[in-house]
């Protein structure tokens, strides 16, 4: 009963975080309530039962994330969102809704939160749950899929954050000044 | 300075962060963790310092062309054992073939690509931290 | 009342969703498009370790004395995707900065003047 209760107060404080990061213009008031919203998300993990998850939503999402994206603001110097002149929300929020709507008509078919009969709870589950020890000697289930079971989707998820890292390389890594200067003689030029 | 507070602290701090990322390392097959969250409170540790003692000391402690290497080595170490399982005869990252019998190979396996995924995910964590922070240098 | 506590998890994920596809589709500063995104993605994952929960169950590290646990396979394929997330965010926060270089400005509307592409 008390996890059903922390997990209903813990989505009501992540819809009302998610609600005000929509209505706010001020970016870095934005970036600290997402860490918040990352730190309240990571503390839902634990209530359902996924503690890497949230160990990895805490360090990643509250951490870094928030981290690259001040930096991010620090190099931009906007700190105020523009509203456009001619900002109408209706048709976003028409599109929105509707989709939200067709969403939660799909819902209707899952079968609810927790029950044990769910089928995904049904087919590959019991596999790992009981085999897992005896086939890799690791007792946590989620190391032994991941580094085991699923090494090669391992593998692609950091062949992923490599190239990401290469990208970023690519993107910053440069230097800045030389552009500078030749933005400078092109406006010498026009001159 | 302003920060004294800040910087005895995180002079206190930052050797526990590093400990505890190298137990989350090397005891994700028992407790919760693994490569993934290691990588990142290592390279948290580091952008800890960077924050507090800046941009320059933190580039010392860590050069750019290590931090390139290290994020390449990780990668390898991961698509090596499975080579390694290769020339043993068995299939790409088959680890049983590693040790004596299934488990231990497994646990041998395990541990390095681990480290491997450690390795990779802390430099570039790193790399993402210091090429932002260092676009705003003059 | 059990359908609705059944299913709350779900419609506040949807919920959650598309408040962050609202952001991204409605506002015109990138950082905050950025921002949407990762709402969005939250969502998703807080999806998927809904469907993983067992009740009564615990977390999948094997002990004695528990017999049912929450299955393994959501967190893994989650705990991969947070990683990868923040490496797309980075990612997309560098075009940002990029971008910002060339035209002086994160606004969308601002760029699409400067280029004459609207």
């Amino acid at each position: 009963m008390i996890d059903i209760l922390i997990n209903v107060t813990l989505l009501a404080f992540l819809a009302t975080t998610a609600v005000a990061m929509a209505r706010m213009t001020n970016l870095f008031a934005i970036i600290m309530l997402f860490g918040i919203f990352s730190l309240l998300s990571a503390g839902l993990f634990v209530v359902m039962d996924a503690a890497d998850v949230a160990f990895t939503e805490a360090a990643v999402g509250a951490g870094i994330s928030t981290v690259l994206m001040l930096a991010t603001l620090a190099l931009t110097k906007d700190h105020q969102e523009k509203r456009p002149l001619g900002h109408r929300p209706w048709l976003p929020l028409g599109v929105v809704t509707i989709t939200g709507a067709a969403l939660v008509y799909g819902t209707m078919d899952i079968s609810s939160f927790g029950d044990p009969l769910a089928p995904p709870q049904t087919h590959v589950a019991p596999y790992y749950i009981e085999q897992s020890m005896a086939d890799t000697g690791v007792p946590n289930m989620v190391t032994a899929v991941l580094a085991s079971y699923r090494g090669f989707d391992t593998l692609g998820e950091v062949a992923v954050v490599f190239t990401a890292g290469v990208a970023v390389l690519i993107l910053l890594g440069g230097r800045r000044k030389k552009q500078r200067l030749e933005i400078e003689e092109g406006g010498n030029r026009d001159a | 300075m302003h920060n004294l507070i800040l910087r005895v602290v995180s002079k206190v701090l930052i050797p526990l962060i590093i400990l505890f990322g190298l137990y989350v390392q090397f005891h994700g097959e028992f407790g919760p963790g693994g490569g993934f969250q290691a990588g990142v409170i290592f390279s948290a540790a580091i952008i800890l310092y960077a924050l507090v003692f800046g941009l320059e000391p933190a580039e010392k402690i860590i050069p750019k062309s290590i931090l390139h290497l290290l994020a390449s080595f990780g990668l390898v170490l991961y698509a090596g054992v499975g080579f390694v399982t290769i020339m043993l005869g068995g299939n790409y990252l088959e680890y049983g073939l590693l040790g004596s019998d299934q488990v231990s190979g497994q646990l041998i396996g395990i541990l390095l690509i681990e480290l491997g995924v450690g390795i990779t995910v802390a430099s570039v964590m790193l790399i993402f931290f210091f090429s932002f922070a260092g676009r705003g240098r003059p | 009342m059990e359908f609705v506590l059944g299913h709350y998890n779900y419609w506040v994920v949807i919920f959650l969703m598309m408040v962050g596809f609202y952001i991204v589709i409605s506002r015109g500063n990138l950082i905050k498009k950025i921002v949407g995104l990762n709402i969005f993605q939250v969502s998703v994952f807080i999806l998927y370790i809904s469907m993983s929960t067992v009740e009564n169950g615990t977390t999948p590290i094997l002990k004695e004395g528990f017999e049912v646990y929450s299955n393994p396979l959501p967190h893994v394929l989650i705990l991969t995707a947070i990683v990868v997330g923040v490496a797309t965010t980075a990612l997309a926060l560098a075009l940002v900065v990029r971008i910002k270089e060339a035209y002086g400005t994160i606004e969308e509307d601002e760029i699409h003047q400067q280029d004459h592409s609207l």
